[in-house]
This record gives C-alpha cells, sequence and structure tokens, in this order.
C-alpha cells in the first residue's frame, strides 16, 4: 500500500503568549512542531505500512525550516520526505495550499491512500484535507477513529461524529482525516533518528510542479483576511442582593435603563 | 556546560528525554505505590532502541559505549529512579555476557536483550556476602555436560522480572575468590524460583528479589569465560555499569534540583517568590554547582572507558560514589526547599530522596568505593 501523509509544521501552542499590544502571536522563541492532529495521520500511515507493506511518504508545504518536521516523520518509520517549497507559494489559503499539495502528489505517482490530520493546530479550518481529495477528485471520508479493514481495491473505516459513529467503505485511492482517538502515536527509535538524520529530503518549487501559476500563493488564494483581533475580556457580572421579588425588581430597572436603552 | 557530545549522543539524550518526560514522569508515582514491575514503560524503552546501547552492533545492539548508556540512564532517571533502574539492571546483567560471552552464546541472548524482548539481571549477592563478595556460598559442581547450581541470592534487582541471569557461584571453594565461576541462567529453568519480592524504601519500580537454585540443572556451555573467573567477571562488570549508577544518581539529583528551582519561582511567602530570597539562591546555587561536577566526573569516566583505557576502576569508583553522596545531599536539600508540602507524599520530591538512597549503597557501598579508591592510591605509589 503506496501511502501519503500530509503535514504541517505549526507553532508549539501550549506555551504561546500573546502580545497584549498588538494582539499578535509573540513568536519568538516558540519552538515549531507537527501538527499534533499530523502525529496521528503519521502514525496511522506507519501501522497501515507495517500491516499491508509498501511505503509512506510524507508530504509538506512550507518554508525550508519544515524539513525538520519532515525528519522527524521519517523518525517515526516513514520512508521519504517532500517539501514543498517556493516563494511564490507563500500566503496561501487553504485552497490554494490544497491545489499545491494536489500538484506536488501527483508528481509522486501512483498511491493508495491519503492520511491527513483532521485539522491544523494553528488555523484550526479542516479544509486543506478534503481540499486535496477534491483536488485530485478521490472520495475522501473525515474524522476517522479507526480503519477496520483493507483490500487493494477498498478501505472499511469508522468515523466519529458529534452524534455517533458512521461506518464507511470506500474505494481506493482515496483520503482520509484522522482524529486523535485511531491510535497513540509512537516515540521515533534511535535507529530511525539515526536514518532520518541521514534522509535525502526531496524539496520542489513552482517550476518542479505542474500548476496554473493563477492558482497558487496569495494571488490564487480567495480566502482574504480582514482583521485578527482577541475578543476583549469580558467583565465580571453584578451581584444583586435581596429576597426574590427585590431582585427581579433591580433586574426590571437595570435592563431599562442600562441594556433596553 | 557543554560537553560537546556528537550528534549521535545529542539525539541518545534528546530520545531520552522525551521518554522520560513523556512516558516515564506519569507513571512514576503510580510505580512507587504498586510496585509493579513497568512492563508498558520498558516495552517503549525497547522499541525506540535504548537497550540497544549496551549490545555490540552485530548482536542486534547499537554497540556498546557507555557515555551512550548514561546519557540515557540520567535522562530516564531524572523522571524517575526506579523504573531508570529496571533498565540500567539489565545493562549490568547483559555485560558479563557482552564482555566474556562466546559467540554462541552471545547470539543466544543478546538480540532479546538488545531489543528489549528480555531483561537481565547480575546475581552476586548473598545474605552473608554483601560487601565481601567472597564469602558466597551458591556451589556450581560440575556433572558430565551439566552444571547443577545451589544456593541463594538476594536483593537481585530485576528478580522474577528478568528472562536471562548472571549469576556467580563457586566452582572450587577451595580456591577462595579463585573458586568462583560466572554462568547464564534462564528463567523457567527447573530447579531455579524466586524468593520473596523485597518491600523497598525507594526504587519500588524495580523489583527486587531473591534466586533460589536447588539443584538447578543447566548445560555446562552456559559458563561464561572459564571456572575460576567469576571474580573477574564481575570486577570487570562492575568497571562497566558503575559509571551508570553514577548517571542514575545524576540524574535523580538533577530532576530533584528541577522541581526545586521550579517550585521556589511558584512558591510565596512573605509576599515574594521564595526564589527571591538569598538562602534559597545559596542553596540551588550549591547544589547545581555540586551537580555539575559530579556530571564532569561521571562524562570523563565514561568517556576513557569507551576511549579503551583498562584501569578505570579508581574513576570509575569515585564516579559512583560522589555522585551518588551529591544525589542524596541534593535531594534532601531540595526536599528542603518545598518545606513541609515536600515531606507529603502528594508532592513529587520526597521520592527523590527515598531513590537516591540506594546509590549510595548497592554496586558496592560508597565505603567499599572509597577501599576501591585508596587501595589503587597505594598501588599506583608504589609502582
Amino acid at each position: 500500500m503506496n501511502i501519503i501523509v500530509c503535514i504541517k509544521q505549526v507553532p508549539e501552542t501550549t506555551e504561546v503568549r500573546i502580545n497584549p499590544e498588538t494582539n499578535t502571536l509573540i513568536r519568538e522563541g516558540v519552538k515549531s512542531i507537527i501538527n499534533p492532529f499530523d502525529m496521528y495521520a503519521i502514525e496511522e500511515g506507519v501501522r497501515l505500512k507495517e500491516r499491508f507493506g509498501g511505503k509512506v511518504t510524507i508530504v509538506t508545504m512550507g518554508p525550508p525550516q519544515a524539513d525538520g518536521a519532515l525528519r522527524e516523520a521519517i523518525s517515526m518509520g516513514a520512508d521519504e520526505g517532500v517539501l514543498v517549497c517556493d516563494r511564490a507559494f507563500a500566503g496561501s489559503d487553504t485552497w490554494a495550499t490544497s491545489y499545491t499539495l494536489s500538484g506536488a502528489i501527483k508528481k509522486i505517482g501512483a498511491f493508495d491512500l491519503i492520511i491527513c490530520g483532521k485539522q491544523a493546530s494553528d488555523g484550526d479550518t479542516a479544509q486543506v484535507g478534503p481540499g486535496i481529495s477534491t483536488h485530485l477528485n478521490i472520495p475522501q471520508v473525515t474524522y476517522v477513529k479507526k480503519v477496520e479493514e483493507a483490500t487493494d481495491k477498498s478501505m472499511r473505516v469508522e468515523r466519529m461524529l458529534e452524534e455517533g459513529f458512521e461506518i464507511i467503505e470506500t474505494p481506493l485511492p482515496a483520503l482520509l482525516t484522522v482524529v486523535k482517538e485511531i491510535n497513540e502515536p509512537r516515540i521515533p527509535s534511535l535507529k530511525g533518528m539515526i536514518r532520518a538524520k541521514a534522509a535525502k529530503i526531496i524539496m520542489w518549487g513552482q517550476k518542479d510542479l505542474d500548476l496554473d501559476p493563477q492558482n497558487i500563493g496569495l494571488c490564487g488564494s480567495p480566502t482574504q483576511v480582514v482583521k485578527i483581533f482577541t475578543p476583549p475580556q469580558r467583565v465580571g457580572g453584578q451581584m444583586l442582593k435581596g429576597e426574590v421579588p427585590e431582585i427581579a425588581a433591580q433586574i426590571v430597572e437595570l435592563l431599562r435603563s442600562e441594556v433596553i436603552s | 556546560m557543554d560537553y560537546l557530545f556528537t550528534d549521535e549522543q545529542k539525539m541518545i539524550k534528546e530520545l531520552a528525554h522525551k521518554i522520560a518526560e513523556e512516558k516515564v514522569r506519569p507513571a512514576a508515582a503510580k510505580y512507587d505505590i504498586s510496585e509493579e514491575y513497568p512492563w508498558d514503560v520498558l516495552k517503549v524503552i525497547g522499541e525506540s532502541d535504548l537497550f540497544g546501547l549496551f549490545i555490540p552492533e552485530e548482536y542486534g545492539g547499537m554497540g556498546v559505549n557507555i557515555t551512550n548508556l548514561c546519557l540515557a540512564t540520567e535522562e530516564l532517571s531524572r523522571a524517575c529512579g526506579g523504573i531508570a533502574v529496571c533498565y540500567a539492571a539489565s545493562a549490568l546483567g547483559t555485560f558479563p555476557i557482552v564482555l566474556f560471552g562466546n559467540d554462541e552464546q552471545k547470539k543466544k541472548y543478546l538480540p532479546d536483550l538488545a531489543s528489549g524482548k528480555k531483561v537481565a539481571a547480575f546475581g552476586i549477592t548473598e545474605p552473608e556476602a554483601g560487601s565481601d563478595a567472597s564469602a558466597i556460598k551458591t556451589t556450581a559442581k560440575k556433572e558430565g555436560e551439566h552444571y547443577i547450581l545451589n544456593g541463594l541470592k538476594h536483593f537481585i534487582t530485576n528478580g522474577g522480572d528478568a528472562e536471562t541471569y548472571t549469576v556467580i557461584a563457586m566452582t572450587n571453594k577451595d580456591k577462595g575468590a579463585r573458586g568462583a565461576s560466572a554462568f547464564i541462567v534462564e528463567k523457567g529453568t527447573p530447579g531455579f524460583t524466586f524468593g520473596k519480592k523485597e518491600d523497598k524504601f525507594g526504587i519500588r519500580a524495580s523489583s527486587t528479589r531473591e534466586l533460589i537454585f536447588t539443584d538447578c540443572k543447566i548445560p555446562a556451555k552456559n559458563l561464561l569465560a572459564k571456572e575460576g573467573m567469576g571474580f573477574i567477571v564481575t570486577m570487570r562488570t562492575f568497571d562497566m555499569s558503575r559509571p551508570g549508577v553514577a548517571a542514575q544518581a545524576l540524574g535523580i539529583a538533577q530532576g530533584a534540583l528541577e522541581l526545586a528551582v521550579k517550585y521556589a519561582k511558584e512558591r510565596h511567602q512573605f509576599g515574594k517568590s521564595i526564589s527571591s530570597f538569598q538562602g534559597i539562591q545559596w542553596m540551588l546555587a550549591d547544589m547545581a554547582t555540586e551537580i555539575e561536577a559530579a556530571r564532569a566526573l561521571v562524562y570523563s569516566c565514561a568517556r576513557a572507558i569507551d576511549a579503551g583505557s583498562r584501569d578505570v576502576s579508581k574513576e570509575s569508583a569515585m564516579a559512583k560514589m560522589y555522585a551518588s553522596d551529591v544525589a542524596m545531599k541534593v535531594t534532601v536539600d531540595a526536599l528542603q526547599i518545598f518545606g513541609g508540602y515536600g515531606y507529603m507524599k502528594d508532592y513529587p520530591i520526597e521520592k527523590y530522596v527515598r531513590d537516591a538512597k540506594i546509590t549510595q549503597i548497592y554496586e558496592g557501598t560508597n565505603q567499599i568505593q572509597r577501599n576501591i579508591i585508596g587501595l589503587q592510591l597505594i598501588r599506583e605509589m608504589a609502582k
């Protein structure tokens, strides 16, 4: 089974601090990590390879330092890493990103399965996975919590939804996005880390991929960010005292004077 | 301080640190209370190849390197001295095979120990033979193609949970220390059973049991080296393993210091963080300095062994003695910084005091280490 896992390098958000004046992330000294949801995607890819044989290729789009994320995935058992990196891709929204990644996947060649994390911890859109499947015109199954069965032509998976579970059978090739309930990502092995350090990362830019220049980077991104802000902190409530009828009267008075007017 | 570790050594440190924080620390209190053997954590350590750090590559390991072993042991011990000793004691039980095993013995036992599928234990101590190892009473009598073992070993770390045991027994009592030999004994051999599991003060995640040999028949080919080599096997093994105990002590001390610094910053008294008081700062400064001195000694010694220096008994003893004395002092001071809270089991620091204490006792008490150092000094003077 040839598996492609798409990952994203994100800032470690557990200890992120916000600059209270500018309301922006303090990025200095913030470590970059693999998007936590993508760790489950990598682990599932490696487990499927261990079950059915084949190869796991990791793909990411990002700046040159995303090389580290690919090597970490290789240390967990993936076979190779592809870094899609070009200034022309800067400013991509989820649409342009999924278009660009689908171009890289086409170049990789034949595959049976693509796995993505359900969403990234920085943007939280959950759109890139489904976007890739749309650009490639293959079925997608989102929020997968278990791969039940797989043959070389189809796969039966369990989805985790807010209202319950769904068992879906999909022909392959297909794209899955996975939730954290699917597995527990492994700690890399020392042999894996040594292999990852020596691994050759494939780097592709715009000229290497067959992409419509109109659909990449900032100009290929229909999304426009109008404003980013931190919602103002809510001030504490006011406690009313007295018997119920008195409080009721106070509430009416307050509503009249402060809210309704 | 930058110890100029190689890229691979930095990788080992990083990997062991990750395992320590993600798997060992969250399990430390649980196993300290339950005294169960931490198989789930050891499985992760095994899958990460760290058991391979004391086993040659041709037998499935990552190559024998004491510095690497110390790096892994220090990091694991930062989070739990008990879980870390299950790991380090497997190295102790494996060294006799690595150092003195023939190819057939190595092929048979080392791959499973390298993968962590099995753990090893070393059996020398007996009720009447602690510091005086020459007083051991366990016998091994040759009968045709077998040896028959009889006797009792006690305080054996990993005893009962290990699959592979290296055991010292007398093959010729008349020869005294020169009449001891080393054997490999597999768990499950008829006549080989386990006694009671000890209820310990510290390192409670690790198991400590008696090994009981009652007409235990083992193949003669399980003899390591030659008859009469038992004490040489033991001494060479301890020379290799003592830096590991030192690294364990170092890790416990480092872990306690980190907790103390964190607590000192969080704890407020007299309207200030207690870390702003010079009295606390000086304690922390002394702790950190002594730890750094111990670390320098441990890694110098480990590097000397890795570089092929054969005469390391003195340095090995110094590292073990100094690092464990530092661990004891530092953990007690760390508890002091925690004040009354530190004395309560709700806080993790009291466990560090309990875990530290054993490092002054096992693999040769610190008094025995001083004997080794003293004797070596006199020998050197006589040269």
